[in-house]
């Protein structure tokens, strides 16, 4: 109370304009600190949380990934990059890795086209919104585990629902077990069971945020709903596709639990038809207990994200700086338009600081 | 600023290792008291189910009124060996860890760091369980709990419709022999109906590949042998040769298989003991199953379980103690009679429980008296080094390729070859 009373009588005698340093209260100290170290102490928890549960795990798989490691002995010795160039020559890694790649694009892809489809049909008008809405939700609830569990029931190579449909229509039954393509179409469609419902509530939740006044101007001009779709739609939702497909790609790099339980063994077939690089890791780590080489692969798969995530960012900038694609003008005529507003501004301040009749009013 | 920016950073670091290791103290900290007469508190861990009901261990408790046994299972055998191995060396275990065969080998690289069993008991058990469980300094590490000595089940009626024999002695006698006379009666059944006779290559390699004495590693050096072991190419040929015409391409516990079971697409199938209640339990509704008092090739064993007792436990004296009363003849019957766990000690074997047991499900069959007999015949330890496992889950992998048409024998075991010559 009395510093505050005090202050001013202190500084009401010194002559305006050359400011005298005042001291500064202990008070005064501290709520400095509190604006300037506050912030970090409440987001704290988090980042110890992150330090202790993501940063030191990273780390110390860094450093074993350098070492011939015992888990049991919990030890190991030093032995440079061998456990890198031994992934990297094995020829199951690049199978992994192609399964990987394959099985995410069968997956994303499809997966995309049909949440914006049914994001698009959730946003008419329909009868019984919510029923409809929370029903594409279900399957996302549901276990990863249980969803392969049907799933590999249904793909049974000999008694499978999806064969023996086949079969009686007259079709040759696919070998979902036995060859490639076949198992990673399986297992996308578990990934797309799951999934697709989980992005069309985003890009439903997106399409609801566009103005109606868009669709009622382009109404008025006579657009269709394909060609509104295409024209507004599309374009509005691009940010949000943008965060769908990089956590898409993510989890597809990740992919683990529905090749996991394709098949009665999990280690990705005999001919490691639907290995994906996650898959392998498992394997190595927790089948042969050798835990520098599946730190190894651990980090060459985060790296691979790493690149994946940087393409993702490049491509997401480019596409965000035109504002969704809606501004149709060249970079040249963009540039001209800017500078023709630029000098505009310029002379209307010029205009301001010049008093005038009208400025006044 | 960069200065203080890492100083912040290694005080967080700072904080956050002394609370973890707080924690970890705590952890460490609560325990029973060891020793003596005092009382002991005693965990035993388990997996599926060994027959040690709580009935079972009250009857220990009463014996010695200082103990206390608390008995944890784990769901599958999966379960406990990625617990098994991850908290070995280490502590967290229990004072008596059961084990499979299975992954006996990589436990075998630990011995050192489990309690080992006393000399006087060796005696108990069966030549090749102790052998399997012996380390290269001549330590038993395991109390041997069961085996599964294999015999040969059948479907009486699809044997019938192919007019091939029908009861169990006829049929014995007809597949008494080796692997070729077992091949041979499936291509009698195959040539009278047109349907497979066993179920998978694999399941059929394993049966003949457990015969084999030093099948992949030289016991000596621990070299892998097993791409040069001309018994393993002869074994590979001869099975893929039958499974052209004779198996059903059903590789074991898939779907497929299990639906196999009941379904009737396959006649024959190698069955340990512990199988009878797989098949029981996913064909409840079929009648004609039916076991053989045979084995082709002689006698073989797969599966079963060892006790071990973690050398760094805090009671490892009375644990040894209720391992050595858990694996005792006497014991063994009881937990025989609770879970069909087939005993391992030769006490055991002659015991009347054991032999006078016949199965209901199996047209009656004497499975006692049967397994029995298959348990005698076993003569072989086949050895299984560090990488055993591994080099059959290839070899397995090898066989699917051919059964399921993507890759033709000689290209499935050359990748096999080259993926054992991976492995270091």
């Amino acid at each position: 109370m009395t510093s505050t009373l005090e202050r001013p009588t202190r500084s009401a005698p010194a002559p305006a304009g050359a400011r005298q340093p005042r001291r500064i209260g202990f008070g005064q100290r501290r709520s400095a600190w509190d604006l300037k170290f506050s912030p970090y102490l409440y987001i704290s928890p988090f980042f110890i949380l992150f330090a202790i549960t993501g940063l030191f795990p990273i780390a110390y798989t860094a450093v074993i990934s350098f070492m011939d490691w015992d888990l049991v002995r919990n030890s190991g010795h030093f032995i440079g990059f061998d456990q890198y160039a031994w992934v990297l020559s094995q020829p199951k890694f690049w199978v992994a890795l192609r399964n990987t790649f394959s099985i995410f694009l069968l997956s994303s892809v499809p997966q995309l086209i049909l949440a914006i489809f049914i994001a698009a049909m959730l946003d008419q008008n329909i009868r019984a919104k919510t029923f409809w809405r929370m029903s594409v939700l279900i399957p996302y609830v549901m276990a990863p585990v249980a969803v392969a569990l049907i799933f590999s029931n249904m793909f049974g190579d000999q008694y499978g629902v999806v064969n023996t449909t086949l079969q009686n229509l007259g079709l040759p039954a696919v070998p979902w077990h036995s060859d490639a393509l076949a198992s990673h179409v399986a297992i996308a469609t578990m990934v797309n069971f799951r999934w697709t419902g989980y992005n069309t509530l985003i890009l439903l939740a997106a399409m609801q945020a566009i103005p109606r006044e868009f669709y009622e101007a382009a109404t008025v001009d006579g657009a269709g709903k394909v060609r509104q779709f295409f024209s507004i739609t599309l374009p509005s939702l691009k940010p949000t596709l943008i965060f769908v497909i990089i956590t898409s790609t993510i989890g597809g790099l990740q992919i683990f639990d529905e090749p996991r339980m394709y098949d009665q063994y999990g280690t990705g077939g005999a001919d490691n038809q639907w290995l994906t690089v996650t898959l392998w890791l498992y394997n190595i780590g927790w089948g042969e207990w050798n835990f520098g080489r599946a730190a190894a692969l651990a980090w060459i798969l985060f790296l691979i994200i790493l690149v994946i995530g940087a393409i993702n960012m490049l491509v997401t900038r480019s596409l965000v700086r035109d504002e969704g694609g809606r501004d149709q003008r060249s970079r040249r005529e963009r540039r001209a338009q800017a500078r023709a507003a630029q000098q505009r501004l310029e002379a209307d301040a010029a205009r301001l600081s010049t008093p005038t009749k009208e400025a006044r009013r | 600023m960069k200065n203080r920016a890492l100083r912040r950073v290694a005080l967080v670091a700072a904080v956050a290792s002394t609370s973890a290791l707080v924690l970890a103290g705590c952890s460490g900290g609560g325990g029973s008291a060891s020793g003596g007469d005092g009382p002991v508190t005693l965990t035993v861990a388990t997996f599926n189910d060994f027959g040690y009901t709580d009935a079972l261990l009250k009857e220990y408790m009463d014996a010695h009124p200082n103990v206390k046994i608390v008995h944890n299972k784990a769901a599958t055998s999966n379960d406990a060996r990625a617990n098994y191995f991850q908290k070995l060396g280490k502590t967290g275990l229990a004072d008596i860890e059961a084990i499979e065969v299975d992954w006996l080998p990589e436990v075998m690289e630990y011995a050192d760091l489990l309690a080992p069993v006393p000399d006087d008991l060796k005696s108990r058990w069966l030549d090749y369980k102790v052998k399997a469980a012996t380390s290269s300094e001549g330590n038993l590490i395991g109390y041997g709990t069961d085996i599964g000595p294999e015999g040969v089940c059948y479907r009486s009626d699809l044997f019938a419709a192919a007019g091939l024999p029908t009861d169990r002695e006829e049929v014995a006698k007809m597949l008494q022999g080796d692997w070729s006379t077992y091949f041979a009666a499936g291509d009698k059944y195959v040539a009278a109906t047109g349907k497979p006779f066993f179920d998978s290559a694999g399941g059929t390699y394993q049966g003949a590949i457990n015969q084999v004495e030093d099948a992949y590693e030289n016991p000596d050096t621990g070299e892998i042998t097993a791409t040069k072991n001309p018994e393993v190419k002869k074994i590979y040929d001869q099975v893929l040769k039958a499974s052209a015409t004779q198996s059903a391409h059903l590789g074991q516990w898939s779907d497929d298989w299990m639906a196999g079971l009941s379904n009737g697409a396959f006649a024959t199938m190698l069955c340990p003991g512990w199988m009878l209640g797989v098949i029981e339990g996913n064909a409840p509704e079929v009648k004609g199953w039916d076991i053989a008092n045979a084995f082709p090739g002689g006698g073989g064993n797969w599966g079963g379980s060892y006790l071990t007792v973690p050398s760094n436990g805090k009671n490892v004296a009375a644990a040894q103690e209720l391992a050595d009363w858990l694996t005792s003849p006497d014991t063994q019957i009881k937990a025989f009679e609770n879970a069909g766990t087939f005993p391992s000690q030769t006490d055991a074997l002659k015991n009347d429980t054991l032999l006078s047991n016949t199965n209901a499900y199996f047209n009656n069959a004497p499975v006692g008296q049967i397994l029995t007999d298959r348990a005698e015949a076993v003569k072989v330890s086949p050895y299984k080094g560090a990488f055993y496992f591994q080099i059959n889950d290839a070899m397995q992998k090898a066989l699917t390729r051919v059964e399921d048409g993507t890759q033709d024998a000689a290209t499935s075991w050359q990748q096999w070859v080259t993926e054992v010559d991976a492995l270091k």
